[in-house]
């Protein structure tokens, strides 16, 4: 009734239109509202700045006009346009005497400006000045503003005054405070770390809001130094117990949940300071088991409270106890209907999988239920889930599995992570040099441009160094089913920069190198390259870098160098490139195919990219020529500095004066620090004729000096990076071709026809609905879930000792354990039940697996439909009040659906019983209110989204 | 705890009705997806015919977040009854106020409902008070400091 006095209140004040703004405002907000398009809103939101402008230039503007020109300004700046000319403005009314224009002012300015805003320097001052204030709603107001508007330079200027408030006698402003102490934290740690023993005080408040307050910065303590607070364990357990036991009062509760805000938070805390340490987790059992136990598991909030205590349990000393009936939880969520909670259930599946991994067989088909979901951010999530629980048994499938959902995406930033993870996992995990070098074509095909240059660089140096070890047999193999693949990729169109650069080096390396592709052959394929490509310079250069290699094994053969046309052309037209880059490297290959064999084979070895090359930094073997020099009486050479007159200036200081006296002004960046090495490390130069240019070899990014460290000498993390690789890679892992065998059937799903989706999805709803495991569950996703999570089933996992020993014998044993793993799938369908799946739950599955967001908007849009349809019969420009009331009334039940699943979404897997069960006089009181106010606004005329009519519906009913 | 980049609250048509950032903003205008979003995550919540948005970090928990946002609204229809868009579009600054009481510095400050409307309801009864007497500023922080 209260609210109703207020609503009436505001009606009373009808002369200005009654939400207490101008016409001109109702005006502004009306026509942007039906602005059709974001061209018409910003001519809209132009118009009104100009106004502004011209408003705000007058002379003695009543406060409380000003006050609404600045939530104008607001408005305008809330609509992405700019209204600093404003701002001043806003500063000024953070002067004012009245708490309401203050706290306008405040507001306008907290959303303006930023911390390192210049006008900030004029807020301190009255900052300062309203935390002395006896009104604590003006300090209230003047520490909200602290917490956005201070930053490292002004802390001092306001902290001891927010200190002090600390102990203030009203709780909000306590509160506040410890939340802005918090903040200084934040920004700049050094400046308060003496004052952190102030957050353990607020931990004792009387209040609770302040006690919860202070958890948010004691979390962060905890975060960098859980050792200093492990006093405090038995503190927040027992807060965490007696916020379980109800005692907190009760304006806490949220939706039947005691505090549940702050549970988490102590959860959260818990979890930090229980992680590796045995004994403060033991003081944790008792409440967590109990919690775990009391949550209520169809709110939102209760489920958010039990999957933070199954992050906590995973993270705190295991109690198989708590990890089974943290499993539990997991189970019902990914059962239930809700894609919030199979997401949760997902994440959480993932934090405990490292505890204990039989967890995951137990959800294997939920697992993959998810995995197959249309809803992407479940399927990302799953894919998270896959990659925490990749093994080499399982690599090719999860692999193969990302790519595939990676060729599929086009959101660039996420692209570029799973393709990262693609190559992490093909990296670390690869049964095969083959299967490796594939899926890395096909993360280079699909996302060439988007991976770290660094694969690219990482992918040349494995081909070229083989996988080391022993026998040079596999490597030239691997070598030549890379060029293979290569020459076979080559035809498509439009291939990323990157991959190109890596062909056209493998290709120039290895092309010819098992002698099953001429010389001809291989070049007239770089030529095409060159061509398809010939506005990308890197790959120009890689292309004839690789034409140069490739004669040049010629030359060196004794073979005589027969340049086709096209590689003629090509060569000739780099020679007048207006790229010096290219220029260059066109004249070396010409002088190195003039060359005789010998010089040539001295400049261009055939196979020695992996060999160390030896660089003389000191040039000695040029002295002797220096020396005869100048005994016939040439200068010698005076290092820079001394010949700047100035040898004892830091050298630094010296590069730069010399800099400037030689430009005056610079207007490219500076260098990077020069790595030691560097310069002459870059193996073209080394082995080139000419050495490239030296600043081209500085960054590593550039695309030119890319040729130069592909492999070898490249750089030294790159090496570091292999040497990882390497170990994880031998022949340990290689164990595994087993899994090829049983997994190649279960790739058919992947890109099977949408029809086995749907058909999986129902099979899973019809197991949920009815209780009833297994039935019939698609062979397919078993097999699937037989090669992601391996062995699952008990016979299996007792014999897989047998196979480790039989693997290294061969062929044998992969087939017997393929037929295995068909078999256990086989066997676990269990059998009959007496309904029949087949029909009817398909159907009636189907609405629930959609994405419940989706199905919320389907919801209201038919009962936008409906509505539309009511007012087709009357007029539809401007229906009258009662109709619209009607409107309302019709598509009550649409609404109270949304209403059902936003306070309970579990409880509203069917729609239509929820709707009955809520009664409508719920919000009795408020439809009243609501029809006012719709009559109201209809009054005057503002209708801001006419083209929804579900605008005045409260937005919780 | 949920460390909060930014509140958005975007109506059916795209339109942005309120944005609170404790982070820098990159104000994309439909930005509304249940996704993880460059290394963070958004989490919106659609009533009637809004969006709330929530960016926060990647390993917060999505249902407290959820959560926030309906005890947000809840606060919100307690405090306009029986809240709808108009109300946030017309007192757009109310609604600020009424989240810089639950939400400071990307933290969640108060967590009861109560508290946050009686905070509320005292800066109100100013307003109300400044409204009526509107001539007399001066006496009402007189009155207001006593």
């Amino acid at each position: 009734m209260e609210q109703l006095k207020t609503i009436g209140r505001e009606l009373t004040m009808g002369s200005q239109g009654g939400f207490g703004q101008s016409k001109e405002f109702l005006d502004l907000v009306k026509s942007i509202g039906e602005a059709r398009s974001k061209a018409e809103e910003d001519r809209i939101v132009l118009r009104e700045i100009e106004t502004l402008k011209r408003r705000l230039l007058e002379p003695d503007i009543p406060k409380r006009k000003m006050k609404e020109y600045i939530i104008r300004l607001l408005y305008v700046e809330m609509l992405g346009h700019d209204a600093s000319f404003g701002y001043i403005h806003a500063v000024k009314m953070t002067h004012d005497d009245a708490l309401p224009l203050k706290r306008t002012g405040y507001l306008a300015v907290t959303l303006f400006l930023s911390d390192d805003h210049d006008l900030i320097i004029l807020i301190v001052n009255t900052i300062q000045k309203d935390l002395r204030s006896d009104n604590y709603l003006v300090v209230c107001a003047a520490l909200n503003a602290v917490c956005k508007l201070i930053n490292d330079e002004t802390i001092p200027a306001v902290l001891p005054q927010v200190v002090e408030l600390l102990g203030h006698s009203k709780e909000a402003v306590r509160k506040k405070a410890v939340m802005a102490l918090h903040r200084f934290y934040q920004k700049s740690p050094g400046a308060v770390s003496h004052l952190v023993s102030n957050f353990r005080k607020r931990l004792c408040d009387n209040d609770p809001g302040v006690m919860g307050a202070s958890l948010c910065p004691l979390f962060d303590l905890v975060t960098i130094d859980a050792k200093s607070y492990k006093d405090l364990v038995s503190s927040f357990v027992s807060i965490l117990k007696q916020v379980a036991e109800r005692r907190l009062p009760k304006s806490y509760d949220y939706h039947q949940m005691p505090a549940p805000f702050i549970q988490v938070k102590l959860l959260k805390i818990l979890a930090l300071l229980g992680s590796g340490d045995k004994q403060a987790s033991e003081s944790m059992y008792t409440v967590l088991g109990d919690i775990i136990r009391k949550s209520d598991s169809s709110t939102n909030i209760g489920n958010a409270v039990l999957y933070e205590c199954i992050c906590c349990v995973a993270s705190i000393h295991p109690n198989p106890k708590l990890l089974e009936s943290a499993a539990d939880v997991i189970a019902k969520f990914l059962k239930s209907d809700s894609h919030n909670l199979k997401y949760m259930g997902i994440d959480a599946l993932g934090r405990l999988i490292k505890l204990s991994p039989q967890i995951a067989e137990q959800h294997q088909l939920a697992v993959i239920d998810c995995l197959e979901d249309p809803d992407d951010t479940l399927k990302r999530k799953t894919f998270e889930l896959l990659y925490k629980m990749t093994k080499s048994s399982n690599v090719e499938v999860i692999v193969d599995r990302m790519v595939d959902y990676m060729i599929s995406i086009s959101d660039d930033h996420y692209k570029t992570y799973i393709a990262s993870r693609c190559v992490e996992l093909a990296e670390q995990f690869a049964p095969s040099n083959h299967w490796f070098i594939q899926t890395m074509n096909k993360v280079f095909e699909h996302a060439g441009d988007l991976v770290n240059i660094k694969v690219a660089h990482n992918l040349m140096r494995l081909i070229a160094e083989g996988f080391g070890e022993d026998d040079d047999a596999t490597d030239s193999q691997l070598r030549s089913s890379a060029v293979e693949s290569y020459l076979r990729i080559i035809g498509e169109p439009k291939l990323p920069s990157m991959f190109l650069q890596v062909i056209c080096w493998v290709l120039g390396e290895y092309g010819t190198a098992d002698g099953k592709h001429s010389a001809s052959y291989i070049s007239g394929k770089l030529c095409d390259i060159a061509e398809a490509y010939s506005n990308d310079e890197t790959v120009k250069a890689y292309a004839i870098s690789a034409l140069m290699k490739i004669y040049a094994f010629e030359v060196a053969a004794g073979r005589k160098v027969d340049m086709l046309p096209e590689c003629q052309s090509f060569i000739e037209e780099l020679l007048a490139s207006h790229s010096t880059d290219l220029q260059q490297r066109a004249y070396e290959l010409q002088a190195v195919v003039g060359l005789d064999a010998q010089a040539v084979q001295a400049i261009l070895p055939r196979d020695t990219r992996c060999e160390e090359i030896e660089v003389d930094k000191d040039l000695s073997f040029l002295n002797g020529y220096v020396d005869q020099a100048i005994e016939k009486g040439a200068q010698p050479y005076i290092a820079e500095d001394e010949r700047n007159g100035m040898g004892n200036v830091s050298n630094l200081r010296s590069q730069d004066q010399h800099e400037s006296i030689q430009h005056g002004l610079r207007f490219e960046a500076y260098e990077l620090p020069k790595p030691p090495m560097q310069s002459k490390v870059d193996p073209v130069s080394s082995t080139d004729v000419v050495p490239v240019p030296e600043a081209l070899s500085y960054r590593e990014t550039h695309p030119i000096s890319s040729v130069g460290s592909t492999s070898e000498a490249g750089s030294s993390e790159l090496k570091l990076r292999l040497d990882g690789v390497q170990k994880k890679w031998g022949r340990p892992t290689y164990s595994t071709p087993t899994s090829s065998t049983t997994n190649s059937p279960s790739e058919k799903p992947a890109n099977g026809a949408s029809h086995v989706d749907s058909a999986t999805a129902s099979y899973s709803k019809s197991r949920d609905s009815q209780n009833t495991k297994k039935t019939e569950i698609d062979p397919e996703k078993q097999k699937l879930a037989a090669s992601l999570f391996g062995g699952s089933s008990q016979p299996e996992r007792r014999s897989s000792t047998g196979h480790k020993a039989s693997r290294s014998s061969g062929g044998a044993a992969d087939g017997s354990r393929g037929s295995k793993a068909v078999e256990k799938t086989i066997q676990q369908p269990p059998p009959p039940d007496l309904l029949d799946f087949s029909d009817e739950p398909t159907v009636t599955s189907a609405l629930p697996s959609v994405d419940p967001f989706k199905q919320l908007e389907g919801l209201l849009d038919s009962s936008m439909s409906s509505t539309t349809n009511h007012n087709a019969g009357t007029a539809t420009i401007a229906p009258d009040i009662m109709s619209l009331y009607g409107d309302s009334t019709a598509s009550q039940d649409s609404l109270d659906i949304f209403h059902g699943l936003s306070t309970e979404p579990t409880g509203a897997t069917s729609g239509e019983t929820t709707v009955t069960t809520l009664p409508q006089s719920v919000k009795g009181p408020n439809a009243k209110d609501a029809l006012e106010k719709d009559a109201l606004v209809r009054q005057m005329g503002v209708n801001p989204t006419s083209q929804n009519p579900n605008l005045f519906r409260d937005l919780l009913g | 705890m949920v460390h909060i980049h930014f509140v958005l609250l975007i109506s059916r048509q795209g339109k942005v009705r309120l944005t609170k950032c404790s982070e820098i903003l990159s104000r994309g205008p439909k930005l509304c997806n249940f996704v993880e979003w460059r290394g963070f995550k958004v989490v919106y919540k659609r009533y009637a015919s809004l969006y709330f948005c929530i960016c926060n970090d990647q390993d917060d928990n999505e249902l407290e977040t959820l959560s926030i946002i309906h005890h947000y609204v809840e606060t919100l229809d307690r405090y306009f009854g029986s809240v709808c868009e108009l109300d946030l579009i017309f007192n757009f600054h109310k609604a600020y106020f009424i989240l810089d009481e639950i939400l400071l510095a990307g933290e969640m400050q108060e967590t009861s409902k109560r508290t946050t409307l009686r905070l509320i309801a005292a800066q109100e009864e100013l307003l109300e008070a400044a409204k009526e007497e509107a001539s007399s500023l001066s006496s009402i922080i007189a009155q207001a400091t006593k």
